[in-house]
């Protein structure tokens, strides 16, 4: 399942430049169905059945030093399964997507060689079986996305934006390291089939301080590749990146990594509640946070990116609520209807000519109707209307905010909250784009058109698991057996229970809750509607009346400015003053040119006697032979 | 026989002259000469060892001595020509530097 995606990128890579488009799209595109359909194969032949064990496959012995031992292992069981089908078949999808929508870019053949090395380390991240392995898909996937936000990398803002996403996951990833380190120092194993079973077998409280700690510092990993607080700032300028990019990795899979991470180290999380609750916490704020940004962003891709860190909240708050199954049931649905969504934007974008302002946008509908369609599937996907797939996601993770062992009131009451408001910026943004009088340039207005169907029929094949993937799991009080959740249980069943018996649980009825978000979603929408379709001169009074509020939003919180402030520009004069101008220009050109002159100097006095005399050296030669026959004599 | 003393005395005053003819002259073929008059004043103190102890070591070496110059002495005068060709001059004074 690893190899097509980076024989794919090998090709691609290193003879791309030279093969035709067409060849080169066969093979990215290839390779990516490939390994989906050995993700498939795979599924249907291993019969993982409820008691099976994991499969572990060792390769070979990497790292061996001492008593740390890292083999280059994978690990298949039922949550590496669903991983890699979501992986491979969205990342297959986008694959198609791009044939369309890179088609008149330069670079062709380097997208697709990013690509498919990107889906070859996220499949290397997913089915690891120790943290290095994990490791290096985890900094591979990184690198990716490095690659392919700066893809345009003679535009500034693109290389800028590629930096700091590259130096601000950074810091997340030196807590993974000292996380994994602390858990090899104190447990003496880094691989997931000896450390699990070892924690696993400690009773409640046994070594919890290192164990949160350990836990902690992997959070911080999570933390910065999904983009959440206070890490998150890279995530919407990594929207410089070409759209089916912004799709696959920054919607859909990498950044899912930390909710898998979390949700692989279960055990450990389980045996450090502070850690699952700091987890909960962090998630959940950050998906309110993330949600107001979103009101207010104009830019379309902007928005959908702090959709996604607010959904990515979601999915820890999930975790952290000490239910795992419902945040990888909302990571495999998100996956599919924010692809879509940053998919159909990407056709928005393909037929505007770039254009990405939403005021600049209306009336699209008619113009594109299968992106219109299928982006309001998607949109009612992630409002979580009932009988679509946020619907059930959504809302297994709002049940489990209340009712889940490491659940609170408040998590429940601000998750809906943002349930809210995520409908209300998602139809704001549907209507914006695609609804009311058509706000376009007359320049512009007569390109408007549909994409082609290389475009079209990813988006339809998306809008259909968008609907379809929820069902995967009913909720009981709809008549449903939780099949998802059932499905992973061998995988989360212990910590569970072991979480579950360690805390009082609060009780409420699920029809309430979920009527409580279904309201909440219903008056987003509706508050949307009145706001975009009734009476569009509202939003603008609104603006006017809470200005300051307003003009935080849009300012995103002033964050990024509070970074600059901080870190950045501490550094740089740092650097500027004290380090180049002092100890660069001082210490280290003064070392260098005091060596030369000290060199030039001694030269000076020893080329004196050097002077070609050849009768002068004889008697040197004698002078020294007599004066050490002299020292021999009298010693 | 002849003492070893008087051998040694005699190979003394041979490289004294050598040597004292090497720094005091001018002429590169004298300086040669002297070159020449202190590698045998050390072929003389080989032999006088050589007999004393007595042991072959001392022969061997002379022999040594001997080949190398000759050796010595075929490309030392080349070189001593194809310097007063360049040169014109045979002074060991001028020649202090390797260009010209």
């Amino acid at each position: 399942m690893l190899l097509p995606p980076l024989a794919g990128a090998a090709l691609n890579g290193i003879f791309g430049r030279r093969f035709p488009h067409s060849l080169v799209s066969w093979i990215g595109c290839g390779s990516s169905g490939l390994a989906a359909l050995f993700a498939v194969l795979a599924a249907l032949s291993s019969h993982l059945g409820p008691e099976t064990p994991p499969f572990i496959h060792g390769y070979f012995t990497w790292i061996e030093a001492g008593s740390f031992h890292a083999d280059f292992a994978l690990y298949y069981d039922r949550l590496t399964l669903v991983m890699t089908l979501t992986v491979t078949i969205v990342a297959f999808l986008i694959h198609l997507y791009s044939r369309g929508y890179m088609e008149h870019e330069g670079g062709y053949y380097r997208f697709f060689c990013y690509l498919n090395l990107f889906l070859f380390m996220m499949l290397l991240l997913v089915t690891a079986a120790s943290y290095p392995v994990m490791f290096v898909g985890w900094e591979g996937v990184g690198l990716c996305s490095y690659l392919l936000i700066g893809f345009y990398f003679p535009k500034k803002s693109a290389s800028d934006a590629g930096k700091k996403a590259f130096i601000v996951t950074r810091i997340g990833d030196a807590g993974f390291t000292i996380g994994v380190a602390l858990l090899f120092w104190s447990f003496g194993s880094v691989n997931f089939a000896e450390l699990f079973p070892k924690v696993g077998a400690l009773a409640l409280g046994d070594r919890e301080h290192t164990l949160t700690a350990a836990c902690l510092l992997l959070f911080l990993g999570a933390v910065g590749k999904s983009a959440q607080l206070p890490l998150y700032v890279w995530l919407p300028d990594a929207m410089e990146g070409p759209t089916p990019v912004s799709a696959l990795i920054h919607a859909a899979t990498m950044v899912t990594a930390g909710v898998y991470m979390v949700a692989r180290s279960n055990v450990l999380f389980s045996h450090a509640h502070e850690a699952l609750r700091t987890v909960g916490a962090i998630g959940c704020v950050t998906a309110f946070f993330a949600a107001t940004i979103a009101l207010c962003q104009n830019d379309l891709k902007r928005m959908l990116a702090y959709s996604t860190i607010s959904q990515l909240g979601y999915m820890f708050l999930g975790c952290g609520a000490g239910v795992f199954g419902t945040g990888i049931f909302h990571l495999m649905t998100h996956a599919c209807f924010k692809a879509l969504l940053f998919l159909g934007a990407g056709s928005v974008m393909h037929a505007m000519s770039g254009q990405l302002d939403m005021r600049y946008m209306g009336g699209l509908r008619h113009k594109m109707p299968v992106t219109f369609w299928t982006f309001v599937a998607a949109t009612l996907a992630i409002c979580g209307v009932p009988g679509f797939s946020g619907f059930f996601s959504k809302d297994a993770i709002l049940a489990a905010a209340y009712t889940g062992p490491l659940g609170a009131p408040w998590l429940y009451w601000l998750a809906t909250i943002t349930a809210g408001l995520t409908a209300f910026y998602m139809f704001r943004g549907l209507f914006l784009t695609f609804c009311g009088k058509s706000r376009v340039d007359h320049e512009l207005e007569h390109h408007v058109h549909e994409s082609g169907s290389k475009m079209t029929v990813p988006l339809m094949i998306l809008a259909v698991f968008s609907v379809l993937a929820g069902w995967l799991s009913i909720p009981k009080v709809l008549g449903g057996n939780e099949a998802f959740d059932h499905y992973l249980e061998p995988v989360f069943g212990p910590s569970q229970g072991l979480l579950t018996s360690g805390t009082a649980t609060h009780q409420a009825s699920e029809i309430t809750l979920m009527t409580m978000s279904l309201l909440a979603a219903g008056l987003g929408i509706l508050v949307a509607y009145w706001f975009y379709l009734r009476s569009p001169e509202i939003p603008d009074q609104t603006a006017a009346a809470l200005s300051g509020a307003y003009r935080t939003l849009v300012n995103k919180y002033y964050v990024d400015e509070f970074y600059n402030w901080l870190i950045v520009k501490p550094l740089c004069v740092a650097s500027d003053r004290f380090l180049w101008q002092s100890l660069d220009t001082e210490v280290i050109d003064g070392a260098v040119n005091g060596s030369a002159e000290a060199t030039a100097g001694i030269g000076g006095i020893l080329r004196r006697p050097q002077s070609g005399n050849i009768r002068s050296y004889a008697a040197w030669v004698l002078a020294g032979a007599v004066g050490w026959l002299a020292y021999l004599l009298l010693r | 026989m002849i003492p070893l003393s008087h051998a040694l005395a005699l190979s003394l005053l041979l490289f004294t002259l050598g040597a004292a003819g090497f720094i005091i002259r001018r002429n590169v073929i004298t300086v040669f000469m002297c070159i020449e008059l202190m590698l045998n004043a050390v072929n003389l103190a080989f032999i006088a060892f050589a007999r004393r102890l007595p042991s072959l070591d001392g022969q061997l070496f002379a022999f040594f001595v001997i080949v190398v110059a000759a050796a010595e002495a075929a490309v030392g005068l080349a070189i001593i020509v194809a310097l007063y060709r360049n040169r014109n001059s045979l002074a060991i004074d001028d020649v202090d530097s390797m260009k010209l």
